[in-house]
């Protein structure tokens, strides 16, 4: 070690692998990984939003979680937002690509993807 | 990409109660639910909470799963990991309702976190201590490249003194003013020592510092060898710490990988090394002369003062000696500032301090927490209590060199200061919380029996002085002691610390004379009217059978195991006093609550 700068890259390379640890962030995103989720492609639309978050830079305000049936299987995969002081928004049968427009419209621009949500999206 | 840790407590208390064989099961079922890219598992240090062990966070919700067997991994992995769904019936629960809504309780959460102030455990539970890249990720080595870059050995020396950080060993030296005395003294060869030799039963927190966050010690005593002008250390730890050991040994061998010990760390032209010596569990080799003497690898015994260890010490070259715990807090003062350190904390007492608890209390396990906290918080508030409902009766803080504080002072603000005060000390921060079924006598006595075991020898107050206690509380606890005994008793202690050679000796009576200023009339009981008023000195105590009660079911005497219990079927019983043991057999076993215990 014969730098700062080679400890702050080691530190900045390892931040994204500890942050998990840190506590739950202003923004949750839930995915509902029952096994109507998981039938329906939950799996991926979860690893997506994990991989966009982190690439996106948006790991140390986003947490990406998991929970249970919602009871809205029909409509799974269903994804949740929370944000504090926020009203809870429901995106339903999710897919990787539309993950990702999530990522990039809602968590990083602040613009809720009307037409994925539970009120918007068309049979 | 991964989106969850598991985080599983590889400390000496979970590893005793098997968190390898969970680490294996997590490991085999993560793989064969095909997880292996999207959970990551982690051993880390002690969490605190041994009583609940073996414990297993998972992130990034921070559910806190206590007491998991091998079996309740699969469950973990398919319900939590897979589908999201927490298992209920793991998740500690310390409100002691009936599981409510929600029942995700984070450990952050718990009553027993909640209070707490982490400083040199912030990282126990956190990180993996067999990473270095995992402790640089939590500022790790940031303070000693700040050291080495913008301080000069003076500002460092200054900083920690402004902090008020004061040795966490038992002593409580002013840990700025031990490295300015060593500071000035000129010598070819100077060292850093950290005491890790924790002797005092119960005391566990420098062996989880060492276990859990390795790296936070090396980084302190590289700050301290460049603040005296050392460039060599030494860590004299336990050998019955195995684990401490190896994850130590696995950190040196990496610091040095990564040249953050060795030549010219941060380019900068200072050099700094470190080794571990091994120590045979004397417990007066955590003194500090007779450690340095033990390093050198001669008998552990301790020299008289002066010289000092700051001029003489280790090889007879300028030496400064601190504790694990003490360098713990090094590098966050140097990092976050003297005000920060010192706006926690009591006058004269500055920063946390972590405490064992023991005994009889709920949450067996480390805290942190201010200095200045009140007993009655970490006894009640933190710790949960005492179990059974039992009245608290007295503390023992700084084990076989410490003394009690009685329930009639729970309000005592804990710090140096206050503690000495009551006759008692800070020690290392063993904390053992006594119930109303506790004798102090008996309690004094099983502190003697360690100094007697433990006394190096070398000086005859200590070597000969505690042995005569012991015979006199032994003789006391039989009933066969005199009122003159408790004078003669209260007189040897005091000569014991005024002539003893060192501090283990100066130290030793001091059970005992807290004991006698605080619970005198328990003493008087054992020699006046013979009783051992908690029931706990076989000696004293009888057990009868009332016959107005006995049902003659003959319970009690098929559970006898000397057979000192005769009475026929449907009649009252008798115990033979001189054939009983005292065992209790016959009390535990009595249906109808027929025998008495005076």
């Amino acid at each position: 070690m014969k730098s700062l700068a080679e400890l702050q890259a080691i530190k900045d390379k390892m931040k994204d692998k500890v942050i998990l640890r840190e506590g739950v962030n202003d923004i949750r995103i839930v995915v509902g990984m029952a096994t109507c989720g998981i039938a329906a492609g939950a799996r991926p639309v979860l690893n997506t939003l994990v991989e966009e978050v982190n690439k996106e830079g948006l790991s140390d305000k986003v947490t990406v979680s998991q929970t249970g049936c919602i009871g809205l299987c029909q409509l799974e995969p269903i994804v949740e937002v929370f944000e504090a002081g926020k009203d809870k928004v429901t995106y339903v049968k999710m897919t990787s690509e539309k993950a990702k427009r999530v990522v990039e419209e809602h968590l990083k621009g602040g613009k809720v993807v009307n037409e994925y949500t539970v009120a918007g999206h068309k049979e | 990409m991964i989106r969850a840790h598991v985080l599983i407590c590889g400390g000496t208390g979970c590893t005793s109660s098997g968190s390898q064989d969970i680490q294996k099961a997590f490991a085999e079922n993560i793989e064969s639910c095909g997880l292996s890219d999207e959970v990551k598992l982690v051993q880390t240090g002690c969490f605190g909470l041994c009583a609940l062990g073996p414990v297993v966070i998972v992130y990034p919700d921070g559910t806190f799963y206590s007491r998991v067997t091998p079996e309740d991994v699969k469950e973990i992995v398919e319900e939590h990991l897979l589908k999201g769904r927490i298992v209920e019936r793991l998740v500690y629960n310390d409100t002691g309702d009936e599981k409510v809504e929600s029942a995700n309780v984070a450990l952050s959460d718990t009553a027993f976190y909640k209070s707490q102030n982490r400083v040199v455990l912030r990282n126990c539970g956190v990180i993996n201590p067999e990473n270095i890249d995992e402790y640089i990720a939590m500022d790790g080595y940031a303070a000693l490249g700040k050291v080495l870059t913008e301080m000069t050995p003076d500002d460092v020396i200054k900083v920690v003194t402004d902090s008020g950080l004061r040795g966490r060993g038992g002593g409580g030296f002013p840990t700025g003013r031990k490295w300015a005395l060593c500071a000035p003294n000129k010598a070819d060869q100077k060292y850093v020592v950290c005491n890790a030799d924790e002797g005092d039963p119960g005391a566990f927190m420098d062996r989880s510092v060492l276990e859990g966050d390795p790296h936070s010690v090396i980084e302190a005593m590289a700050i301290a060898g460049y603040a005296i002008g050392a460039t060599q250390g030494f860590v004299y730890v336990r050998a019955e710490y195995p684990i401490a050991v190896k994850r130590l040994q696995i950190a040196i061998d990496q610091a040095r990988e990564y040249g953050l010990l060795g030549k010219n760390i941060f380019d900068s032209g200072f050099d700094f090394d470190l080794h571990i010596r091994l120590g045979a569990g004397a417990f007066v080799c955590g003194e500090e002369t007779a450690l340095m003497t033990s390093i050198e690898g001669n008998r552990g015994e301790p020299k008289p003062r002066p010289p000092y260890p700051a001029v003489k010490g280790l090889f007879g070259k300028p030496t400064v000696e601190n504790n694990v715990e003490t360098f713990a807090n090094i590098p966050q003062i140097i990092l976050r500032g003297a005000d920060w350190f010192a706006s926690m904390g009591t006058e004269k007492s500055k920063g946390t301090k972590v405490f064992a608890l023991g005994g009889n209390i709920e949450h067996t396990g480390l805290v942190e927490i201010p200095m200045g906290t009140t007993l009655r918080h970490i006894i009640y508030d933190i710790g949960g209590g005492i179990p059974g409902g039992k009245k608290f009766k007295a503390a023992q803080t700084g084990g076989p060199s410490g003394g009690c504080i009685p329930a009639s002072l729970i309000d005592t603000e804990v710090d140096y200061d206050n503690l000495t005060a009551i006759g008692c000390m800070m020690g290392s921060g063993g904390l053992i919380v006594m119930d109303e079924d506790t004798c102090m006598v008996d309690m004094a006595k099983f502190f003697l029996e360690f100094t007697v075991d433990e006394s190096c020898g070398k000086c005859t107050p200590c070597r000969v002085g505690t042995r005569r206690l012991l015979e006199m509380l032994d003789k006391i606890t039989k009933g066969n002691g005199t009122l003159e005994d408790i004078d003669k008793l209260e007189e040897l202690c005091h000569y014991i610390k005024q002539n003893s050679l060192c501090g283990l000796g100066q130290t030793a009576p001091n059970p005992v004379l807290a004991t006698l200023k605080f619970f005198r009339e328990e003493y008087v009981a054992h020699v006046k009217d013979k009783v051992c008023p908690a029931g706990v000195c076989k000696d004293l105590v009888s057990y009868t059978i009332e016959a107005d009660k006995c049902k003659g079911c003959t319970k009690c005497a098929r559970n006898c195991p000397v057979g000192a219990i005769t009475g026929t079927i449907k009649n009252p019983h008798e115990i033979n006093q001189t054939a009983c043991i005292k065992c209790g057999a016959c009390i535990s076993n009595c249906p109808f609550g027929a025998i008495v215990k005076k």
